[in-house]
């Protein structure tokens, strides 16, 4: 019960009521940010950090999480009302939550998506309470190999999990590695991959790039479709409301199911979208009424929002206890916490245990805040999306450009921009995925670091990765993760030999 | 669209992009490998070298662009179909120069004024908005970020000559 102590400690720390009021403020950001095209939670929260750097730190992250919070909830009003997913994990979404809005049921869609959104967050979070305090204490346990070998396994689970070809994905992410060794190293101080130049002394910050790739590119991609809305008036009222809820409790077995999976895949990086497909798929299969699915059915909007929230809100936990964040997003949060000089991680729970349950009880309150807001502001983020393209994509871009300057208060980082946008742009088309690149760069720097720290304590015996249990264990578990496709394309085969001999 | 799809000649091909793409990535590694080979990447008296890393992270994308390469001449161009029409290829450029000359305005006549003279354009050239109706937005939304970034949360941005003579 030592969880639940410090746990109303948190909400005491949370609940002051400027803090509160940055949750409504961050709520409300955030959604506004997941309904416009270009801008999504990780590019949203990194074009925003700059202007927390006057808060104290736990108002800041109070706030940033709650604009990732809503912009989670903003993915799914227009999967809904426009069929266009505004975050990858809101796909899934819109394969019955458009139908339905098409129906005359928009109401009924929002409101099971905020529901299922909330309860899976909520899950989600009871388990980071519980959970997050264990694996910090075991992770206090870790030296700079096992710290190396959890890197590894993050970014193996990358390779063996994306639907992107695997030398794509490997492409990718060491690209992100390259270009987080720019600069300073900072064990010899030797300058490196610099080329003389001053500007690139500084290296690269990963929020320039994650501006670059995911807002100027997400514009560019927009552009070419030449965007047209064709979108369904948002009605909404408490009637509905309430007429959606009364329903909702028959798919407890849904919210469980779909529950478990998020938290499971949100866990490994990347893992929010095939949560979302994942508990889709599932419910198909389970549910009594598999022919309403595509068509319209709640249940199909239930299994991907609940899913989808969960794996979201549990990419943070090994942010927090581990220092690797399980999304982009988490990684930008993660960034806003170095700046601060708080550096996550096992000691974070030991050293600084008033932020950590105060940013846990925020997750709560933020959650209640978020469904608040978007129950009775939907119809007016709706009516944002009604002014045209031409008004928006510019806008956006000054936004994209402000916030690459604040970063680092230099023009060289705006034209750096441009450049992760084209970049963004071209990867997306030929399926190169961005989350490793990201990633790779922001925990470049660290995974290097603990890679030589280890080597150094061996003298230079690669062995030291597998030495001892905990160690080898997870070194072995990242492999096999990187190989699993290749395992499960075999195992195919031989299942596909069989019923040939037979 | 259809017709874009037919005639090859009016956009530029999947497998095209695939191969210029992936060869930029080889030079990238390239380039990265030499220069962490150059500072060192062995085992120095201190532990690792300072290239050591970079070297075998270079040559991870040496490897993958080499096999995204030879994937991608495998394949042959129709089956890896369209990467950009031309006239999907105009829209993005319609997007793209002029935020490339945005930036650059910004360097010489401060953020507020390039910003508004953007929307503008923007709004003039590609939304069709009558000119004071896209003057009236672009001057409203940059007053409003010059009332948050200047004024509220004190961060300055670019500035020039049009600020000087508010006193900022």
């Amino acid at each position: 019960m030592e969880e639940l102590n410090a746990l109303f400690n948190g909400f005491a720390v949370a609940l002051t009521w400027q803090n509160v009021m940055y949750m409504f403020i961050g709520t409300i950001l955030g959604v506004l940010i997941g309904t416009l095209p270009g801008l999504g939670g990780a590019n949203g929260v990194a074009i925003l950090l700059p202007l927390t750097f006057s808060m104290n730190p736990v108002s800041a992250i109070i706030m940033l999480s709650c604009i990732y919070w809503g912009a989670l909830f903003g993915g799914a009003i227009t999967s809904i009302l426009f069929n266009i997913p505004g975050e990858p994990w809101s796909v899934a979404t819109t394969f019955d939550g458009y139908p339905m809005a098409q129906k005359g049921q928009p109401g009924e869609a929002l409101t099971a998506a905020f529901t299922s959104s909330f309860v899976g967050a909520f899950v989600a979070v009871l388990m980071i309470t519980f959970l997050a305090p264990l694996v910090a204490k075991f992770a206090l346990k870790f030296g700079p190999a096992e710290f190396f070998a959890v890197q590894l396994l993050t970014f193996c689970s990358f390779v063996g999990m994306s639907k992107e070809p695997p030398f794509k994905t490997i492409a990718s992410m060491m690209i992100g590695f390259a270009l987080a060794s720019v600069g300073m190293d900072s064990v010899t101080g030797q300058l490196r991959l610099t080329f003389g130049s001053e500007e690139l002394m500084r290296g690269f910050d990963f929020l320039i790039a994650v501006i670059g790739l995911f807002g100027l590119g997400e514009i560019l991609l927009t552009m070419e479709e030449g965007l047209a809305f064709k979108g369904t008036e948002a009605k909404i009222n408490a009637k509905v409301v309430f007429q959606t809820w009364a329903k909702l409790p028959k798919y407890w077995a849904t919210y469980i199911r779909s529950s478990l999976i998020g938290c499971w895949m949100g866990v490994t990086p990347g893992g929010a979208t095939p949560a979302s497909f994942m508990s889709y798929g599932i419910a198909k299969k389970f549910t009594r009424n598999p022919d309403g699915f595509g068509k319209g059915e709640l249940e199909g909007v239930v299994a991907p929002e609940t899913a989808a929230h969960a794996a979201g809100t549990s990419a943070l936990l090994p942010m927090l206890t581990l220092g690797i964040p399980g999304s982009p997003t988490a990684a930008v949060l993660l960034g806003g916490l170095l700046i601060w000089g708080l550096q996550p991680g096992p000691l974070l729970f030991v050293e600084k245990a008033d932020f950590v349950w105060g940013l846990i009880a925020s997750m709560y309150l933020g959650n209640i805040a978020g469904l608040i807001v978007v129950l009775t502001t939907v119809p007016y983020f709706a009516a944002i999306l009604k002014i045209p393209f031409s008004i928006i994509a510019p806008v956006i871009l000054v936004i994209c450009a402000i916030g690459s300057y604040t970063v680092g208060n230099a023009m060289f980082d705006v034209y750096l921009m441009i450049i992760f946008g084209v970049i963004g742009y071209v990867f997306k088309k030929l399926n190169y995925p961005l989350a490793p690149l990201v990633l790779a760069l922001v925990l470049g720097k660290m995974a290097e670091g603990s890679f030589r720290q280890a080597l150094l304590t061996s003298q230079g015996e690669i062995s030291v990765f597998w030495e001892n249990g905990l160690v080898g264990g997870i070194s072995a578990l990242a492999i096999l993760l990187l190989i699993s496709p290749l395992l499960s394309k075999a195992m195919a085969l031989i299942k596909g030999n069989k019923k040939a001999a037979a | 669209m259809n017709e874009n799809q037919n005639n090859h000649g009016g956009s530029i091909s999947n497998k095209t992009m695939e191969l210029v793409t992936a060869f930029i990535i080889l030079a990238f590694g390239s380039v990265v490998m030499w220069d962490s080979y150059r500072i060192g990447a062995g085992w120095g008296v201190d532990g690792p070298e300072s290239g050591s890393f970079p070297f075998y992270v270079g040559l991870l994308i040496v490897i993958s662009a080499i096999v995204t390469i030879v994937n991608a001449v495998r394949q042959s161009a129709e089956e890896a179909g369209e990467f950009v029409g031309m006239s999907e290829l105009k829209m993005v450029m319609a997007v793209l120069i002029p935020t490339v000359i945005y930036v650059i305005a910004i360097d010489q006549i401060g953020i507020y004024v390039a910003s508004s003279i953007f929307i503008a354009v923007f709004m003039v050239w590609q939304g069709k908005f009558s000119v004071l109706k896209s003057a009236v937005v672009a001057v409203a939304v940059n007053v409003f970020f010059f009332m948050m970034f200047e004024v509220w949360f004190k961060i300055p941005l670019p500035k020039g000559w049009l600020e000087t003579q508010f006193g900022y």
